[in-house]
């Protein structure tokens, strides 16, 4: 679940060497806009497509208003910028759609798979499977259009070096609006998945922060890292709080995430699946 | 021809050394002083003194505190709010448990022990950077809010987590109105202004620069690594902790944790990012411009309402305010990276040939 979150972040850090922050308000405003559309009584089908139609859409003006001028500043102006962009989104998506707290439902029930939970005596819900199968689907597509396609070969050159990547004609525009809309889908996705779990409301942007510890353990470059991140954050935090927690007083789950990424990056501070780099003078 | 430098000379290195070098600049500087310390108790209302004037004050110092360790050493930090949690804390456990102790004495140490866990948690500084480090922070960010939260004696066992501040009493005085709150607030603001000043101008501040600037090359020409980072993160936290107590005593009046938020600490970023990151000028216009704005906005949406006879609800505000405040950020962002601070030099040399082109 983190690991989608996650996804977004990694697919725009590696496409354009942006650490996008507004990734969580974008995950927010996908499902927010999502299921308000299915409140008002919309086709499911017909609301994904506005959706996701809506969120290229964004994908497109960001590149357009906020990526365009700034090109070539340091990353960390570009980091500010999308800081910028998080309080946008986030006031944008409540004053159209209000502020009170969304159910979604997608028709996978979360309950357990009785077969397996009457086999094997382990439970694991439905709902849990398919947003791993949809996840692992989504890796692979990504993994894909990365490593075989020209557009992916366009997308890590461009992350490289901006300048570089201009100078042997790579329309720099084109690259960005595609990255933004994709990872604008890859919002929409972990939105729905989370709405469904938590119902969608203002505190879907707080998880989104919870997808930083999982770059550090996964790697900011890589996507299958993400996925693993997402699985060890996970399963630690919830280990964590049932097992240390007590000890302690209960309520640990909130920091543990960041603490065991930040033991993590006393060892190994490129993450487990990140390129090592070095620096020159 | 506002600035007319014609017939300033040094003579001497004192002369060429001072911060303000310019007559025009001192004789300007001394008169703001004047008004903040003189006419501004005197003629300022309650309310734009314990409303909007102290917290700009106690939010500068923030900021200053901030842009020590952001712009100056270049290690971006998300924990600036927990800092600040530690050093209310801790200011309100000396008075609460060290007999007699003055109020500036307990100032001083919830600021040092802000300064342990800056040091503390700037341990990793050594091996990670940019992003990764705000990573590391936040982290200190969310501990540190749980510890506080968890264990009872930070708050002295207060079931509500809630606790008033000590009465702040100095020589005999008791500081109770806005005003007397207010002066003390710009005491502590103006002489640790004076002090980021002098400092970023010594040694130190150069290798915190050399640092910023590429931590290799640095080390490369024998800026030991490891003390400058740490001390950087060690005075940039007892700022924040001194601004988190005056926060806690002079503003709020009470000491909890929830006044600690990251909200906080993502507002102090902003203020130094509009305001210039390194500089010690764009602190302060940072922190005016973050407090006063909301101000602002929050009065032209009542025009607007009374003009245009609509109702306009709490939420609808609020929401707009945060369009337009982030908008607001990417906009300085794409104008003017440098900042408010910046903007202000620009006028400065506008200034010096007006009104001639060159």
């Amino acid at each position: 679940m983190y690991a989608l979150v996650a996804l977004g972040f990694v697919l725009i850090y590696k496409a354009s060497g942006v650490f996008n922050f507004a990734q969580g308000s974008m995950v927010f405003f996908a499902a927010l806009t999502f299921v308000s559309l299915l409140e008002r009584g919309w086709n499911f089908w017909l609301a994904l497509a506005v959706t996701l139609a809506v969120m290229v859409v964004l994908g497109m003006l960001t590149e357009r208003i906020v990526l365009r001028p700034l090109i070539n500043q340091p990353p960390i102006t570009l980091l500010m910028a999308t800081i910028g962009l998080t309080f946008v989104l986030e006031g944008l998506s409540q004053l159209v759609f209000g502020s009170q707290p969304h159910g979604l439902e997608l028709g996978i029930a979360d309950v357990p798979i009785e077969w397996l939970s009457e086999k094997w005596n382990i439970s694991i819900s439905q709902f849990d499977l398919f947003a791993a199968l949809i996840a692992g689907l989504l890796v692979a597509v990504l993994a894909v259009l990365f490593q075989k396609t020209r557009i992916g070969r366009a997308l890590r050159a461009v992350a490289d070096d901006h300048q570089a990547a201009l100078a042997v004609g790579i329309p720099l525009q084109h690259i960005w609006t595609i990255v933004w809309a994709v990872a604008g889908c890859v919002a929409l996705v972990a939105g729905m998945m989370w709405g469904v779990r938590n119902g969608v409301q203002y505190a879907l942007t707080f998880t989104a922060l919870k997808a930083l510890p999982v770059l550090i353990l996964g790697g900011f470059e890589s996507i299958a890292g993400a996925i693993v991140g997402g699985l060890i954050i996970g399963a630690s935090e919830k280990l964590a709080e049932v097992y240390i927690g007590p000890m302690v007083g209960g309520g640990i789950e909130s920091w543990f995430a960041y603490v065991v990424a930040l033991l993590f990056l006393l060892v190994r501070p490129e993450g487990l699946f990140g390129e090592k780099h070095i620096d020159r003078v | 021809m506002l600035y007319r430098e014609a017939g300033q000379f040094k003579s001497t290195y004192g002369q060429d050394q001072q911060i303000f070098p310019i007559l025009q600049d001192r004789v300007a500087m001394i008169a703001l002083l004047l008004v903040a310390f003189v006419a501004v108790p005197i003629f300022g209302d309650q309310y734009w003194l314990s409303a909007i004037i102290t917290p700009f004050l106690i939010l500068s110092l923030a900021a200053l505190g901030l842009n020590i360790l952001t712009g100056y050493a270049g290690q971006l930090s998300l924990g600036t709010a927990a800092f600040m949690a530690v050093g209310a804390f801790m200011a309100y456990n000396a008075m609460l448990r060290i007999p007699h102790i003055p109020v500036l004495g307990a100032f001083a140490i919830g600021g040092l022990s802000a300064a342990a866990v800056g040091i503390v948690f700037g341990l990793p500084s050594l091996r990670i950077k940019g992003l990764y480090l705000a990573v590391a922070t936040l982290a200190c960010q969310f501990f540190v809010l749980w510890l506080i939260n968890r264990v009872g004696w930070f708050s002295n066992h207060s079931s509500s987590g809630v606790i008033t501040a000590q009465r702040m009493v100095i020589l005999g005085y008791e500081f109770v109105s806005p005003a007397s709150k207010y002066l003390l607030t710009l005491g502590v603001v103006t002489a640790m202004a004076l002090a980021a000043k002098n400092l970023m101008r010594s040694e130190t501040g150069r290798a915190f620069m050399a640092v910023r600037d590429m931590d290799v090359a640095a080390a490369v020409v024998g800026i030991p690594m490891m003390r400058t980072k740490l001390l950087a993160f060690a005075i940039s936290s007892f700022y924040c902790g001194v601004a988190g107590a005056l926060y806690a005593f002079c503003y709020l009046g009470t000491v909890e944790p929830e006044a600690f938020v990251l909200d906080l600490s993502f507002r102090v970023l902003f203020m130094i990012i509009i305001g210039g990151v390194g500089s010690i000028l764009g602190s302060f216009l940072g922190a005016a411009f973050i407090t006063l704005f909301p101000i602002l906005l929050n009065f032209v949406s009542k025009g607007l309402e009374s003009a245009l006879g609509v109702e306009m609800n709490h939420a609808m505000v609020s929401n707009t305010e945060a369009i337009i405040f982030g908008g607001l950020i990417i906009f300085f962002l794409i104008v003017e990276p440098n900042g408010l601070a910046r903007m202000w030099q620009i006028a400065k040399e506008k200034l010096r040939l007006w009104p001639f082109p060159h």
